[in-house]
């Protein structure tokens, strides 16, 4: 017994810390390890237990340890209560336990002071009491604190398990919803309880069934801690594991996992959403199950949880008010139903029903469920964690996240697999059987006539009526109503007329450089003030184009029932397929009179002759008469400016909404109406995506398209463009633009996306956001609700100023392109001459002038950064006494930028100008040509410092990687963070290509998220195989600044990245969707200041380096970027500029007249910057900073990282926005030891020294050194990762990209190998494996081959099980490999060169491939070949249904029919047979002739058209695919 | 060539609108054009380009007229710093933005699109514009259109300012001028000739009968050439010859006419003003024309210390050099020799080393033969006498009028602009200043509202 531990009670780390600063708690992420062992047949064991410990300790690299290493995030096991044990135990106390099912057992965390343990077990008890049962008493849980970490002892509960016997006659399902109910009213009192240690109270687990263990606890530590867990006669049929990885380091014992009901991997992204819509439901919850109890449930969402506890929460009062678990977990995580042609009706309809029931709650997730019967695992729609299962011969089911987490003969497994994309694993243990995913689905689809009520209840706007009259365009007056809602040239020329012409977003180029709207002088819409967030590290951003499937566009709107029932009621929506809907549509609704279906209109107007004060009483009459608008019955609401006049000026729509929408929420009535904006204000990507964001169903953007009517009427379209096909692709562009909006953020359905909030707030003030923005981030104060209604009046008074001949119609705009009478712009005419003046004439003096200029323009509030002043840290030091210039200059890095994206001279030029100072320059992700890697005979070297490894992996070979410095991995760019790429085919010349490791004019694409990092767990593994690769750079992740980036930083620090860089949104140089350049992410003051502020608090700081980037220019900019915490600087725009860039802004046309952003030869020759420009801007910076450091009193940099006490926020502002800015959050100084380092000190610990790879290398000396060949064989296990890279590094440092001869190294391994299974491995080593891999295996080839097959022990239908996890040969650039048996999703992802063969794969095999030839002999999953530019795959097509599963927007489906292919083909399999002993290449080659024409090849339409080869006629494989869709090829 | 010395028509020949439109398409419609800021008052020049490219000629003119009152006074003898700044200048031929310029306003008054503005409602404010250059008719125009009663005082017998008498007509013919004119008396602006403030109308009329006064006289005042000899029959301000030609031309008698027939004439200054006094020699029929500057001879392309953008030091070559004479730099004059009569008969120079100094170079001095010197030196500012010190206006440490930024004098209610205010300088900055001036003083009176 050691359970007391002394600690005081006013600890700060209980729990989180609260917000300070700009950290906030809500920002936390966790991804994680999860897994479960069961007995199928229900029989109980201690085994079972002990298995289940066993997969935690061996998943333990998926989890993370913070500044204590012995102190873990959290790991915890679930089980069936173990009624023998508890029996024995209680009886040795004293009382005695009912038969099992007659009692319920809490595990309960109390505070550790005495008096208030007794007041919570006094609550407790009270509460069971009341309700019927009876207390049976209490056991204190034997621990053994001594075994767990300094930070986890400190912030230990004191642990007790509470006894409660049920009244007679309840059933055990009544007694389980009895505990559920005391629970939460117990948690609600204590919760609003003045206890000083409230938070310590907290009940993991209370429940007739389950029992759960977890803490604060490093997976190893759990059986120690929790002594009875090593107890024999504690014993269960089912464990659930779940080993935790979260981005912050503060103790937390209540989010470790498990929850009641789930283990959660991942993270849901539309939380804010779900929790409101959950929030707005409980005032029509009624369960007849529960009566009035209902009432003691409430709040259902605790707050302040987890993502994964709030989804807990929901599971939890789904679950017991009568639903089963499987039916829950596929309401609240559905799959993707709504374009899967190969889904059954039936199960469409039962999906179709829930989703008017409540939208997904969506997000990356693998969830392990169990309610103590049944136990079983999820994976969301995307599939984006992995889940990896077998089953024994005697009755064992095994899943976890990573294969071979427990030691099982291989002869005794029956099955192995993975768990797919929406799909499910059940296994139940009174059924005693395994549930097929299909039979659950069956099963649910067929509980209730769900197609029919849908069918009865549901309509489309098809269905109704056409509308009598609908809004014509005023052409007279439209001028005045753009005026009036402030519409600028640029808004017709740049974002509304390109996007009807190409039906897409508009693109730009070089970053934003104009004021946030806080600090403009113009009147901004209210749009302007938020920022987009997207997914970075913790979950990963989708690519809505090629993955399409995932994604939907549906909504539903209609009064919203009580979700515990099931009735046909609960379908009476009304569906819409698109949310930006016609002004015809709109009458549609506006007069609809079906059902419930009743609207009404309420003006968004406020009157002009009330002033400034007039906004806020015109948003309280409106929430007033939407609340009686409910009471009257409306169930439509629809919020109009229609009628803007001399008297009245729009409420800006954005706030219209929102007021509406939080006022309701507040009222619990939100829930009984849609709510639909009728605005002249929005008109692009990003207005929309707001406005759906805060809580809108439909918008009608009447203005933007009675803008375009008015240009199409004055001829300003091409000839054939008829209105309709004006109108459709500006809402094709719309559509695709939202569509990206959601995915950037990891978000697959529009349903979810509503109400979720995802957005920051930068420059309006707490009063005003709290109000009408309810729970969105704002940490700077700003503008409040008068400055609001200031800038619609500005507009209001210039729509009504009559207009002259002479007068342009509307503002110039100039946010794009610079304008004098325009927005204003840090680079500008001035600023760019005076530097390149400088730089070209050597000229300091003019470069101070410039740095004057630009600090003045700052100071003139175009950055926030204008808004600091410096305070003295000490007497000023003489200028000589500052370290010199060149020390310096070493800090400096410059920008990503691609070979590809600018060209090779200025590229190289670069290149040579920071290797001469020995500063770092940045490949980018286009790859580098190796002729760079040696010196040039002058002596200068081309190569970059910096090699990118970015989401496509272009050139990312091995010997690419061991020429490197730093390794940086971008998670994201300041252009367009979230976003992926493409470069068109024009633009890949033979050099390119050749550096790309693709093919001349075939286009690429750069995925969205980089495919082995959807998780923090799998960033750690990515940096892990890099530092394997070239032990000696150093591992650089590239975040872009947005609302938690410290905390994702705080992941990243953990996950072992030696240096962190920090984008601002304002950075970029590269091409980008300009709504992304300028409303995705935030200026990199704040992220800077952020990211350092929560690693101080998490003592992270001193492990990481600190690189921040956004338009720094001067001196000044760099001091200010230092003494906000960051250790080095980069730099892209102004070398741009010193190169001779004069923000032409055209980079993505080819047409760059200086010669820099361009492949075109004529151009490229215009190109005239020298190494000596370059050069001479970072000294000129580096001389800059040292007069401002001499001033400071600072000798070094070092000296200044992180002193943000040395600055001030100016108090001379005087701007109408700008003066209620506050940046003490930015400036704030964690409170921590002063042993707490403020700047790196220390190296992180990789583990490099465990590896296989040291013993591998040590037995291959004389191959490596010698090339002798060399032949070894040992075991493997999951916990050796990343085996061969080392080894591949040492090869590729030797010989290069050439290699060993083939087959010079070869070793063998038997067992199951952890991930990234010969991940770069080298020409001239080979790795077989007789087992089975986990995911990544020969991720990033590199000339190796890789060989893998089940254990020839196995009794199973080899080619239908399971070898290889996910992301297979992701980024492969050459080699071989054969894998003799399934393969995961993702299989081949970026090829652009492996050849592989493989017996199946899962979903979105061979995306993206560029190069390189796949044969798959067996099954694949869906949307196989999407956006796969070059190469080729050939199929086994055995029930000729592959066309269905293959996305076909890139490839043409061919027969084998050329010999070079049947060669080719015949001699692949004869190799993979001959390597996997595989008997379905044996059995294919046997039957060569009749399965020869089963194959179908696999050719993109580029590969082919670059080769000359004409495109198959439409019709020659339609009757093969004629069994699916009946759509033909190529048809 | 040899054609059109013999008479004052504008020597640019209409250009096809097909290869207007082909030099607007090479416009890249830069992120940062340069050559808007180029532009003293801001055309946006990138937009219309578009437009002419796109052969929208009407909303070319709006957006043209939107930032120039005259576009084709600008477009016929503007230098065009714009093309100096142009991105394309870098490392082509810059756009020929003036050329553009010009076509669109041409095309746009053939087509008579170009109509009276006059105001809807009136403010009943009544303002006195003193000087009718360009700087002037701007301010008057725009203070007219925003509602304003303006009257325009113009001491010479016809409205224009150097545009009417300075820019001979070989560069932009009068009814260029005149119907630009006739808009404005449409659009009711009062156009007072004859009326030499400070002289016949007394300032205090002025100050009495209109709400506020912009001064936008011009910078006057010569400079002169203080040698020996000056003061000999044959020397002559260029401003003194230029106008009378231009009065010819309109078909006036000029009394004591300056004619160089037959003469053996030195142009003394190398600018604008003395290319016009070559040009105008040479249609006089002189017997020679030399043109002199006291400057080092400039590069041929831009100099090294004016990289792009700025406004290139380089030799430009006029249309008048295109006609003939002789062009020689670095060359001082020394001194004026004439015959007993008076009359100016040599020129004495002497080579001079580079600026601020001047140093004579020893033995290189020169003797030329001539009879008629014009002095093309440029301008030291405002006339003081009469009107400016009638009005007690403050001056600045250049002699011109000091103004705060919103184009007030030190007198309240009196506005300046132009070369008065801001010195000697181009046709496009007095447009600029006349607008902006204008602006400033709607702003002043719509406050005294």
């Amino acid at each position: 017994m050691n359970n007391r531990v002394k600690k005081s009670t006013t600890d700060p780390f209980q729990g989180l810390p609260p917000a300070q600063g700009l950290y906030n708690p809500q920002n936390e992420h966790d991804n994680c390890g999860v897994g479960f062992v069961a007995n199928i047949e229900g029989h109980k064991s201690h085994d079972i237990v002990l298995k289940g410990i066993q997969i935690l300790i061996n998943l333990t690299h998926r989890g993370a340890c913070g500044c204590d290493p012995q102190t873990g995030d959290g790991a915890g096991v679930l089980i069936q209560i173990p009624h023998a044990f508890f029996e024995r135990e209680c009886a040795r106390i004293g009382f005695t336990l009912p038969a099992p099912g007659e009692y319920g057992v809490g595990m309960v965390f109390l505070p550790v002071d005495p008096q208030e343990q007794i007041l919570c077990q006094g609550v407790l008890e009270k509460i069971a009491r009341e309700h019927g049962l009876t207390v049976l008493g209490w056991r204190d849980t034997p621990i053994n604190g001594d075994m767990i970490g300094r930070v986890a002892r400190n912030t230990q509960p004191y642990i007790q398990q509470f006894f409660v016997r049920r009244a007679p006659h309840m059933d055990q399902n009544a007694l389980e919803r009895k505990l559920y109910v005391v629970r939460k009213q117990a948690e609600a009192l204590i919760a609003e309880s003045d206890l000083g240690e409230k938070d310590f109270f907290y009940l993991p687990s209370l429940s007739s069934r389950t029992i759960v263990y977890k803490g604060l606890l490093l997976a190893p530590q759990i059986s120690q801690f929790y002594k009875e867990l090593s107890d024999r006669e504690l014993t269960s049929a089912l464990c659930l594991v779940h080993q935790r990885f979260s981005t912050n380091t503060f103790p937390s014992w209540k989010l470790a996992h498990p929850y009641r009901y789930i283990s959660h991997n991942g993270e849901i992204n539309t939380l804010r959403g779900n929790a409101n819509w959950m929030y707005a439901r409980q005032s029509v919850l009624a369960s007849s199950l529960f009566g009035a109890d209902i009432e003691k449930l409430l709040p259902i969402i605790v707050p302040g949880g987890s993502d994964s506890a709030m989804l807990d929460n929901a599971v939890e009062l789904l679950t017991l008010s009568g639903r089963s678990l499987p039916h829950v977990m596929s309401m609240l995580i559905p799959e993707a139903w709504e374009h899967d042609a190969s889904m059954p009706d039936d199960v469409k309809a039962f999906y179709e029903y829930h989703a008017s029931l409540m939208e997904p709650w969506d997000g990356p997730a693998a969830v392990a469920f169990t309610d103590g019967r049944v136990i079983g695992a999820k994976l969301d729609r995307n599939g984006l964690r992995p889940g990896r299962y077998l089953v024994t011969s005697d009755g064992l089911v095994v899943m976890a996240s990573e294969a071979g987490v427990l030691p099982i003969k291989p002869e005794d497994i029956r099955m192995k697999g993975r768990l797919a994309p929406g799909r499910m694993l059940l296994v139940d243990t009174e059924q005693k059987r395994l549930i097929s995913d299909e039979e659950v689905k069956k099963q649910l689809a067929a509980r209730q006539p769900y197609a029919q009520w849908v069918r009865e209840n549901q309509i489309t706007l098809d269905h109704l009526p056409s509308p009598t009259n609908v809004y014509p365009t005023d052409h007279a007056t439209i001028l005045m109503h753009q005026r009036a809602f402030g519409y600028t040239d640029e808004d017709l020329k740049t974002i509304l007329h390109p996007a009807a012409i190409k039906g897409e977003e508009p693109i730009g180029s070089m970053g934003i450089d104009t004021p946030l709207a806080c600090l403009s002088d113009k009147p901004q819409l209210l749009f302007n003030y938020f920022k987009q967030t997207f997914a970075q590290v913790t979950n990963p951003a989708i690519d809505p184009i090629r993955e399409d499937l995932v994604m939907s566009l549906n909504s539903y709107i209609g009064r919203e029932g009580n979700i515990l029932e099931e009735t046909p009621k609960n379908s009476h929506t009304l569906k819409l397929r698109h949310p930006i809907i016609s002004n015809w549509r709109l009458e549609k609704l506006r007069n609809v009179k079906w059902g419930d279906f009743l609207a009404t209109t309420l003006p968004a107007l406020f009157r002009v002759e009330g002033g400034e004060l007039a906004l806020e009483k015109a948003v309280e009459d409106l929430c007033r008469s939407a609340s009686k608008a409910i009471k009257l019955g409306y169930t439509l609401l629809i919020l109009s400016d229609r009628g803007v006049n001399e008297e009245c000026a729009p409420i800006p729509s954005l706030l219209a909404l929102s007021a509406v929408h939080n006022h309701l929420i507040r009222e619990k009535t939100r829930n009984q109406v849609a709510l639909i904006v009728e605005s002249g204000e929005p008109r692009e990507v990003m207005h929309f995506a707001l406005l759906l964001g805060y809580g809108a169903s439909a918008v009608n953007p009447y203005l933007a398209i009675g803008t375009l009517e008015d240009l199409y009427r004055d001829g300003h379209f091409p000839a054939d463009y008829t209105w309709d096909k004006v109108f459709k692709s500006y809402m094709k562009a719309t559509d695709k633009g939202l569509l990206k909006t959601f995915s950037k953020m990891g978000i697959s359905t529009l349903q979810s996306y509503q109400g979720a909030q995802i957005f920051e707030v930068i420059g309006l003030n707490r009063e005003f956001v709290d109000r009408y923005f309810t729970g969105t981030a704002s940490r700077i104060e700003g503008v409040g609700i008068e400055v609001i209604a200031r800038e619609s009046l500005m507009k209001h008074r210039y729509a009504l100023r009559t207009l002259t001949e002479s007068d342009t119609e509307l503002r110039v705009g100039g946010e794009y392109q610079y304008r004098v009478r325009g927005e204003r712009h840090l680079l500008n005419p001035t600023t760019v001459s005076k530097l390149q003046h400088a730089v070209r004439q050597d000229s300091f003096e003019t470069f101070e002038e410039f740095a004057k200029i630009v600090d003045a323009q700052n100071r003139d509030l175009l950055m926030l950064r204008g808004m600091f002043d410096f305070k003295v840290a000490g007497p000023a030091v003489p200028l000589e006494d500052v370290e010199p210039a060149s020390e310096i200059v070493k800090r400096f890095a410059t920008g990503a930028m691609s070979f590809g994206s600018i060209s090779k001279e200025a590229h190289e030029t670069l290149a040579i100008a920071m290797n001469r100072i020995h500063a770092k320059s940045n490949t980018g992700e286009g790859g580098e040509d190796e002729e760079r890697f040696k010196p040039d005979a002058n002596g200068d070297l081309r190569r970059s410092a910096i090699k990118q490894v970015a989401s496509a992996r272009f050139g990312v070979t091995t010997n690419y990687l061991v020429n490197a410095d730093d390794l940086q991995i971008k998670v994201a760019q300041g252009a367009k963070p979230g976003e992926g790429g493409q470069l068109p085919g024009h633009k890949v010349d033979d050099v390119i290509a050749r550096v790309r490791h693709s093919i001349p004019g075939v286009g690429l694409i750069s995925p969205p998220p980089h495919h082995d990092i959807y998780s923090i767990e799998d960033l750690a593994q990515l940096i892990h195989d890099l530092k394997n690769a070239n032990p000696q750079a150093r591992i650089s992740v590239k975040l872009v600044a947005e609302v938690g980036v410290g905390t994702v930083a705080a992941g990243v620090a953990k996950a072992h990245a030696d240096v962190i860089l920090i984008s601002g949104y304002d950075g970029g140089t590269g091409a980008s969707p300009i709504s992304s350049i300028r409303h995705a992410g935030i200026p990199w003051e704040l992220g800077l200041s952020e990211t350092q502020q929560v690693l101080v608090l998490n003592d992270l700081r001193s492990r990481v380096r600190l690189q921040v980037d956004g338009k720094l220019q001067t001196g000044r900019d760099v001091a200010i970027a230092a003494l906000l915490g960051a250790e080095e600087f980069g730099f892209s725009t102004a070398p741009m500029v010193s190169m001779g860039c004069i923000m032409m802004r055209k980079c993505h046309l080819n047409t760059c007249p200086v010669g820099l952003a361009t492949q075109d030869p004529e151009l490229r020759k215009k190109f005239t910057g020298q190494p000596e420009h370059v050069i001479n801007f970072f000294f000129f910076v580096a001389e800059n900073l040292r007069r401002i450091m001499a001033e400071l009193g600072f000798r070094t940099v070092n000296e200044m990282v992180g002193r943000v006490d040395c600055l001030t926020q100016r108090t001379d502002i005087e701007h109408w926005k700008a003066k209620g800015i506050d940046l003490s959050s930015v400036l704030y100084n964690p409170p921590v030891p002063s042993h707490i380092g403020r700047r790196c000190l220390q190296a992180q610990d990789h583990g490099l020294e465990e590896a296989l790879d040291r013993k591998l290398i040590e037995m291959t000396q004389e191959a490596i050194e010698n090339r002798a060949p060399v032949s070894l064989s040992m075991p493997i296990r999951n916990i050796h990762r990343t085996v061969g890279t080392m080894l591949s590094g040492e090869v590729a440092r030797r010989y290069g990209s050439a290699g060993l001869p083939e087959d010079t190294i070869r070793v063998q391994f038997t067992g199951c190998a952890g991930q990234s299974f010969g991940a770069f491995l080298a020409k001239g080593i080979t790795l077989t494996l007789e087992g089975d891999g986990n995911d990544y295996v020969g991720k990033g080839l590199s000339g190796g081959k890789v060989i893998v097959y089940h254990s020839r022990k196995s009794e199973f239908v080899l080619e239908e099980n399971i070898l290889i996890g996910n992301v297979c040969l992701y980024g492969a650039t050459s080699g071989e490999a054969y894998f003799g048996g399934m393969a995961g999703e993702r299989f081949a992802v970026r090829n652009s060169g492996a050849t592989a063969v493989v017996e199946g794969v899962g979903d979105h095999g061979c995306e993206y491939m560029t190069n390189g030839l796949i044969v798959v002999l067996g099954r694949t999953g869906r949307n196989f070949a999407a956006g796969m530019t070059g190469g080729n795959a050939y199929v086994l097509d055995r029930d000729a249904d592959f066309a269905l599963r293959c996305n076909r927007a890139e490839v043409d489906l061919e027969p084998v029919v050329h010999q070079k292919d049947i060669d080719l083909l015949y001699q692949l399999i004869m190799r993979h047979a001959e390597y996997t002993g595989s008997p379905q290449a044996k059995w294919i080659l046997e039957n060569w002739e009749a399965t020869l024409p089963q194959f179908v090849k696999v050719f993109p339409h580029e590969y082919k058209r670059v080769l000359g080869i004409p495109r198959v006629p439409a019709g020659i494989l339609v009757e093969k695919a004629g069994k699916g869709r009946g759509q033909g090829i190529g048809g | 060539m040899a054609q059109r010395i013999n008479d004052y028509f504008e020597v640019y020949q209409p250009f096809p609108e097909e290869s207007v439109r082909t030099q607007a398409a090479r416009c890249m419609d830069c992120g940062i054009p340069f050559c808007h800021t180029g532009c003293p008052v801001n055309n946006i020049i990138p937009d219309w380009n578009d437009l002419v490219y796109h052969d929208e000629w009407k909303d070319a003119i709006r957006i043209l007229h939107s930032t120039n009152n005259f576009p084709e006074f600008t477009g016929r003898i503007c230098p065009a710093p714009c093309e100096a700044a142009c991105v394309l200048g870098i490392n082509e031929p810059a756009v020929t933005i003036k050329v553009i310029e010009k076509t669109i306003v041409d095309h746009a008054w053939k087509e008579g699109w170009i109509k009276p503005e006059p105001p809807q409602t009136r403010t009943g404010k009544r303002v006195a514009v003193v000087g009718s250059g360009p700087a002037g008719l701007a301010a008057a125009q725009q203070l007219n259109r925003a509602g304003h009663w303006v009257t325009l005082f113009e001491k010479a017998d016809r409205i224009g300012g150097l545009l009417r008498y300075g820019i001979p007509d070989f560069k932009m013919e009068k009814r260029v001028l005149d119907r630009r004119l006739e808009q404005m008396i449409a659009e009711g602006v009062q156009f007072q000739t004859n009326a030499h403030v400070g002289h016949n109308v007394p300032v205090e009329a002025l100050r009495k009968e209109f709400d506020a006064v912009l001064l936008s006289g011009g910078a006057e005042a010569p400079r002169d050439l203080k040698v020996p000899g000056r003061e000999l029959k044959g020397i002559h301000f260029a401003m003194d010859f230029l106008p009378q030609q231009n009065k010819r031309v309109a078909g006036d008698e000029v009394p004591g006419q300056i004619l160089a027939t037959g003469k053996h004439v030195v142009i003394i200054g190398g600018g604008d003003t003395g290319a016009d006094c070559l040009g105008t020699c040479h249609r006089h029929k002189a017997a020679a024309v030399s043109q002199f500057e006291i400057m080092p001879m400039p590069p041929e392309e831009r100099h090294a210390s004016t990289p792009w953008p700025l406004w290139p030091l380089q030799l430009r070559t006029e249309s008048a050099h295109e006609e003939g004479g002789l062009r020689d730099w670095a060359l001082g004059t020394t001194k004026f020799v004439g015959d007993n009569n008076g009359n100016l008969k040599q020129l004495h120079g002497v080579r001079v080393g580079p600026p601020p100094r001047f140093e004579p170079v020893p033995g290189t001095e020169v003797v030329i033969d001539t009879d008629l010197v014009l002095l093309a030196l440029g301008f030291t500012g405002p006339v003081k006498k009469g009107m400016v010190e009638q009005f007690g206006v403050e001056l600045d440490s250049r002699g011109n009028l000091a103004t705060k930024g919103n184009y007030m004098s030190s007198v309240p209610g009196v506005f300046a602009a132009g070369d008065m205010r801001r010195g000697q300088s181009l046709v496009v900055w007095a447009i600029a200043e006349g607008r902006s001036a204008a602006k400033a003083i709607d702003q002043y009176l719509c406050r005294a509202r």
